[in-house]
């Protein structure tokens, strides 16, 4: 079954999760910047990890078929000093014209901070600038609510273009707030928090199948780099034709990322 | 689509076996020493949503809503990077 995974964190896996996903039926996977689970020392950890991002792991995905595409931005987590933060953003424009990137993601919030909000507004400003798209993350648990609604507000006071914003990680209580606002929606599977294959299938039948996609995160964590076929799967189980399970687990995430400039199959 | 009895083919098993997970979870709480903390009443109180949420609202919302800070104004400051999973009035 032909998918595409549009978010993972391939940074984080082994080499045989790629030979995994490839044979699950993988044709692209994008990989948003993120945090490594500890705070880098010092900016340049980043410049190394935009160069692992946009040429080693394009080139490990390539051994097996698969087309390798990466965000970039500095991660919310590590965007709380603002001064560290605007250091790392200032070398994004030494990467942005590369090849595979795709955009400004996945910014956002993570404990729903002025500071983290002034540099997500930063970075949708960079994304504006160079007219790129956006990924936003938001928070997780307990903050998700709430960052979700400081996302909306910010994104509605920068005029931004709805349908090149994919705001993920939703669950039942956003995705209803960041699809009626006519934003795109990411669901990510996850084996221990935010949704289950069950779960995911429940809100595309609540919410529809359009503008919404699901992917795997899977990173350094406990995560499933098979996430998403294994939900296709559970589709399928729930009734689901095998034209709506490619919608959304190929023509969805291609019909959004088709608005990257650099992304092709 | 599958009728509500073709979903509970698929799922009650699974369900009935998380819902012990839950009632064993809360009796091993009870049975243990020490005081629980913040996220032992917003527990219960989800489970009081699930049981009845408001009008409009899912079951999965209403947990959701009652697990989540609802404040709307943004933090000063991140004291701590992760989340607990409930609000907690301490952090």
């Amino acid at each position: 079954m032909k998918y595409i995974e549009p978010h993972a964190h391939m940074v984080s896996r082994t080499t045989a999760d790629y030979q995994a996903i490839a044979q699950a039926g993988c044709e692209a996977l994008c990989e948003p910047a993120f945090w490594a689970g500890f705070d880098r020392a010092s900016a340049q950890g980043f410049y190394d990890y935009y160069r692992q991002l946009t040429e080693y792991e394009p080139a490990r995905a390539a051994k097996f078929g698969i087309k390798h595409f990466c965000w970039l931005c500095i991660n919310p987590k590590e965007a709380e000093d603002p001064v560290f933060a605007r250091e790392v953003m200032a070398m994004i424009p030494d990467f942005i014209e590369r090849e595979t990137v795709l955009g400004i993601g996945e910014i956002g919030l993570n404990k729903n901070t002025r500071n983290e909000l002034q540099i997500f507004e930063e970075h949708v400003e960079i994304a504006k600038k160079y007219d790129l798209p956006i990924l936003i993350h938001t928070p997780h648990l307990e903050d998700k609510l709430k960052g979700t609604r400081l996302i909306l507000d910010a994104l509605r006071n920068a005029d931004v273009d709805r349908d090149r914003v994919i705001i993920d990680h939703v669950e039942e209580h956003t995705a209803p707030l960041v699809l009626d606002e006519g934003f795109w929606a990411g669901m990510t599977l996850y084996p221990e928090s935010k949704c289950s294959p069950a779960r995911a299938i429940d809100i595309l039948e609540t919410f529809g199948m359009e503008r919404i996609w699901m992917n795997s995160a899977c990173d350094w964590g406990i995560s499933d780099p098979l996430a998403v076929i294994k939900c296709a799967l559970e589709m399928k189980k729930r009734h689901h034709s095998a034209e709506i399970v490619e919608k959304v687990i190929f023509e969805n995430p291609k019909s959004f990322l088709s608005q990257c400039p650099n992304f092709a199959l | 689509m599958p009728s509500k009895k073709d979903i509970q083919d698929l799922y009650f098993m699974d369900a009935r076996f998380k819902l012990l997970e839950i009632a064993s979870f809360l009796d091993r709480v009870d049975r243990h020493e020490g005081e629980a903390d913040f996220r032992h009443p917003a527990f219960l109180k989800a489970l009081e949503a699930m049981q009845n949420p408001a009008e409009g609202t899912t079951r999965a919302q209403a947990v959701h809503l009652a697990f989540s800070d609802h404040s709307t104004e943004p933090a000063d400051a991140a004291t701590i990077q992760f989340a607990f999973g409930a609000v907690s009035d301490e952090v």
